[in-house]
Formats: C-alpha cells, structure tokens, sequence
C-alpha cells in the first residue's frame, strides 16, 4: 500500500470504522452510566440544593483557596491545553470542514499561523504536564497505565497535526495519514478510558454539587 | 561526457545549424535547461558544450495501454518551444503515433534500430502494460505489449516511462484493474528507468531529463517513485500561488462564489495540491500561460500513484473519501448495548434487594 491509498483508507474505513465504534461506544456508556441512578434519599435535606450543582459545574474549574500555589502547574497547564485542543479541533479550517461534512454545521475559521502557534503550544504544555505526572511522587503514584496512554492517545493527533503542515519527519501524505489515524485511534478508545470525560463531566460535577447540597454544603 | 554515441547520426549541433536555429536561442535553451533543474549556473554553457557535440542517441517510442495524451502534450506544446528542440535532440527511429510508416514498415524500422543500436538506444514507454491472461488486452502487431517491451528493454541504455500509466500503471490500473495493468518497473528490473508522470507529464520534463542525460551520460537525481528530484521534488501546494489565501483561511466554497471569483484557495473544493509533487505550479503549461490551479479548477493529484482511487477529485484532503456506512448502525447498536445494559444492571440490582434480608432483633442477638 502506497502513501495515498493509505490515506485514502484512513479517510473512508479507517474514519468509518473509527466513527461508527465512537458513536456505538459513547452511547453505550452514557445509557450505562445515566441509567444507574441512585437509591433514593429518604433522609430530609439538610439544605434546600437550590443552584448549587449548576455553580459546583463552574466552581470546580476554579482552584480552592491554597490550591493553585500548592500546583500551579496542573492548573495553568492543563487550562492552556485543554483550551489549546479546542481551538486546534474547533476553529482550524480544515476540521471545520470536516465537521461541516458530517454534521451540517459549520463556522469561520482562524488562520493557519494562528492554529499553529497554538498547537506549539499545546504541545508544550502537554509534555509539561507529563513531566509534572512523573516528577511528583504523588501523582506517579496514582498514575496507571490508562493515564499515560490517554495522554498519548491526545498528545499524537496534536503532534502529527503539527509535524504534517509543516513538513517535518516524513512527506506529507504519510504524516496527514497517520494524523487521520491517531484521530481514529483517539476517537476508538475515547468512550472506553477516562477520556470519556468530554461527556461526563458537566453532568457528575452537577450531581456532586447537587448531593453535597442535600448534605448540608451548598456552594 | 555521454557515452552512447551512436554512429550512424550527426550530431546536434550540425542538425541544429541545418535547420537555422541559431547559437543564441541554443544556449537560452541550456539555461532554460540547467535553471529548471536546479544546476549551477556554469552548467548552461557545458551543457551547450556537450550537447553540440553529441551524435543523436536512437530513441524507440512505445505506446503501450494509453490515450496518446503524453504524445499530445509533447507535439502540441506551443511552437516553437524548448519542447520542439527534442526532435532535433534525439532519432526518434520507432513512434507509431507519429511516423509516417505503418504496418511491416513500420515495425521492420523498430526492429533495425533495436539491432544497429544495441545497448545504446533510450526507450522511451508510455501507457500500462496489461498483463492478465498474458497480456492479450493489449497487442501491437499481434503481439502482447509484455513481449514488446520485454524484448525492447534487453537492448536498452535506459528507459524513460513517460505519463502516469508508464510510470505507475495510472488509469488502467485503476480499480478493478480488469487487463492487470502495470508500471514498466513492474516488469523491468534491470535498467535504469526514470518515471515522468503526469496525466499528462509536462513537456519540459521530458525535454529536461533527455538533456541532463545527453549532457551527463546518466539519469538526474531520482525521488524514490523514480521521478527526477528537480522536477517532483516539491508539491503543488508548496508552490501555488494561491498558497497564502489557505494559510489565511480564505476558501472558495463553490466554484463560482465570490472567493472563487477573488482567486482563494481551492482545497475545500478537493484540490489535491497538498499530496501531489510535480512542478505545475512553477513550469506552468500551454507555453507558461497557467496550470489547473490558475485556471479555477483544484488539482486531480495526477503525478501520484494510485490518484484515480483516492477518493472524489471534489472531497477534500480533510474530508471522508467515502461516504460513511456504519454510523446510523452504530447509533441503533450504542443505543441498544446501552439500555441491554441498563436492563441487565436494573435486574441485579433488583435480585440483590430481593434477596437481601433484613437482620432482627432476634439475628442481633443469637
């Protein structure tokens, strides 16, 4: 197989395939985890809950009192790559027009400089991260394995993003070809690891804020 | 210096001075020559040197699986060109497009040229060779264009596969393949063989590589597809113009909005610019007038292997090259996973409060 038929696979199977197990496996495990529901709480709330599950989805991106001095890199970092990843997947034309083919929806652009200045950045931050994961004792204590191949599993797209517009390490059409499939290999393992967080996280930091309220901590 | 002189012909320089073409516009076409492909600048005049000097090599022309599109290309390039010097160049002894015998005649002077020059005859192929069923899909002569080219090659100095079927198997060999088309380097090991393609290939490059072998007795500098280094050696989308209007963002999103009419980038409607190396955007064609790009339509990719099956000319690089199949059933089957496992969580949840019992005063106390 040549470079393009090799790219030509991973944008019709490789995408198709990759597409129908993140579709299948993110609604699986939305059904799964949604349906699970609670006992319910007989007991009187100590507090009416009233908002505080909307302002616990707000307040947990903020660092409590004390927090951002004790790891100022896990929050700087991790808002600028996540921001980062947004911005790379949400406004670089390219992915634009991809969404816009399997969605409908589409929106302007930013340029490409732009795109990639922030992708540098990205990458930076990313590697900081990991480095802060396995310098601190702690954190590589709490690490498994899925942290770090969740890790790499966002970090390659990025990478490869990157390296393909520029023409660094291999021509092109190999490198947009393996940028396809590291996506495709993000998107297959997405719903099945904790990056499956994209999904899950405004509705578990609701239900905390929400629970901690009927116990007597509103927020 | 080359070392393939063939007796029999004059040389270049007699022939050029028989049909006036003066010194001065030869030595524009050995700047022309050593400019495109990247030599130094002393280069123009050895070239000239060498070239003045040297007898016609004998060139045997065969068209094999093809639409004469590369012969079409080259003896149509706008007049008098660079181009129109490769006749004066070389002793085209065999084409069967272009000389004027036919039948015995005509393979009787293929034959003579492939004897009298042995070893030292360039043969130039274009089209795929089919070779299922031995190769009857196509035959000249009644005979297969395998054991043409098989027996041309023997006697050969080198072999320019000229046009994307030569070189590649282009459109034949396109899916489903139904002769079993392929490259010359599919069949031919032994000699050395550049591959020129396009669909078709560039007139100048034909011209610059007859002229970098001529001057230096050996093949320029070859990519790893075979294709000469200073020709495919950066792609169109390297080179267009309309380079910054993708950098900045701006895409025509039709072929007759207004970014199509501001002259934007084309890659949203399928341009293959990116993945496609060839040298369109820089020798242009129809004498420098334009090349696709210029003239509002994306590029097919037709320098590249395998461009006829890597998806719709008008989908772009980012895009699905085919439309998606197992997305609507990945949404019944995620869903159906989803609530069979909410039904299956529910019952154990449901057996484990039946058969929980509740501890009494009496269990508390035994």
């Amino acid at each position: 197989m040549n470079d393009l038929l090799f790219l030509t696979w991973v944008r019709s199977t490789g995408l198709d395939i990759a597409i129908g197990i993140f579709v299948l496996g993110t609604l699986w495990r939305l059904f799964e985890i949604y349906s699970l529901g609670r006992k319910p709480d007989l007991a009187v709330p100590r507090h009416r809950a009233g908002a505080s599950g909307l302002h616990t989805m707000f307040r947990r991106s903020i660092p409590p009192p004390g927090m951002f001095k004790r790891s100022a890199i896990s929050y700087v970092a991790g808002y600028v790559f996540h921001i980062g990843l947004a911005v790379i997947v949400f406004l670089f034309a390219q992915h634009i027009k991809l969404i816009q083919e399997l969605t409908g929806l589409s929106w302007p652009g930013l340029p490409s400089q732009f795109i990639d200045a922030t992708a540098v950045v990205t990458l930076a931050t990313m590697l900081l991260v990991l480095v802060e994961r396995i310098n601190k004792p702690v954190k590589r204590f709490l690490s498994t394995f899925e942290d770090y191949a969740a890790w790499a599993l966002t970090f390659l797209p990025v990478m490869t993003g990157y390296l393909a517009t520029k023409h660094l390490l291999l021509s092109y059409t190999w490198m947009l070809a393996l940028h396809i499939l590291s996506v495709e290999l993000l998107l297959i393992f997405l719903p099945f690891t904790k990056l499956i967080h994209v999904f899950t996280l405004w509705g578990s930091r609701w239900y905390n804020g929400d629970a901690n309220a009927k116990k007597g901590v509103p927020v | 210096m080359m070392d393939h002189e063939t007796p029999g012909h004059e040389t270049l320089g007699e022939r050029l001075a028989q049909q006036g073409i003066s010194r001065r516009t030869f030595l524009k076409f050995c700047t022309a020559m050593a400019t495109l492909m990247a030599l130094p600048p002393g280069t123009a005049t050895a070239i000239a040197e060498v070239l003045i000097k040297a007898k016609r090599p004998s060139v045997i022309w065969l068209s094999f699986q093809e639409c004469t599109g590369c012969t079409e290309s080259l003896t149509r390039s706008h007049s008098p060109t660079l181009e129109s010097l490769i006749f004066d160049m070389i002793s085209l002894d065999y084409h069967h497009t272009l000389q004027a015998a036919s039948g015995y005649g005509a393979e009787k002077s293929r034959e003579d040229a492939m004897q009298k020059f042995f070893g030292k005859y360039l043969l130039v192929v274009d089209g795929s060779i089919p070779i299922k069923d031995n190769g009857i899909y196509s035959t000249i002569a009644g005979r297969t264009n395998l054991d043409l080219l098989q027996e041309a090659a023997k006697g050969a100095a080198a072999i320019i596969a000229v046009g994307s079927c030569a070189a590649f198997g282009g459109i034949p060999n396109a899916k489903p393949n139904p002769t079993g088309a392929v490259a010359v380097s599919d069949i031919i090991k032994d000699k050395p063989i550049i591959n020129i393609s396009g669909c078709p290939p560039i007139p100048v490059v034909i011209t610059g590589v007859l002229a970098h072998y001529l001057t230096f007795g050996e093949l320029p500098e070859l990519d790893d597809l075979g294709r000469p280094k200073s020709f495919y050696g950066e792609t169109i989308h390297d080179r267009c113009y309309r380079r910054p209007f993708y950098d900045q963002g701006k895409f025509a999103k039709s072929f007759d909005d207004e970014g199509a009419r501001n002259g934007w980038c084309l890659f949203e409607l399928g341009c293959k610019g990116p993945t496609t190396h060839n040298a369109c955007a820089t020798t242009k064609w129809n004498g420098g007038t334009s090349f696709p790009i210029e003239s509002g339509h994306g590029c097919l990719g037709c320098s590249e292997p395998h461009f006829w099956d890597a998806g719709s000319f008008y989908s772009a690089l980012s895009m699905p090259a085919s439309p998606l199949k197992l997305a609507t059933g990945a949404v019944v089957a995620g869903a159906a996973a989803g609530i069979a496992v909410s039904i299956a969580n529910r019952v154990k949840k449901g057996a484990a409060k039946s058969a929980h019992q509740k501890a009494t005063i009496a269990d508390l106390e035994k």
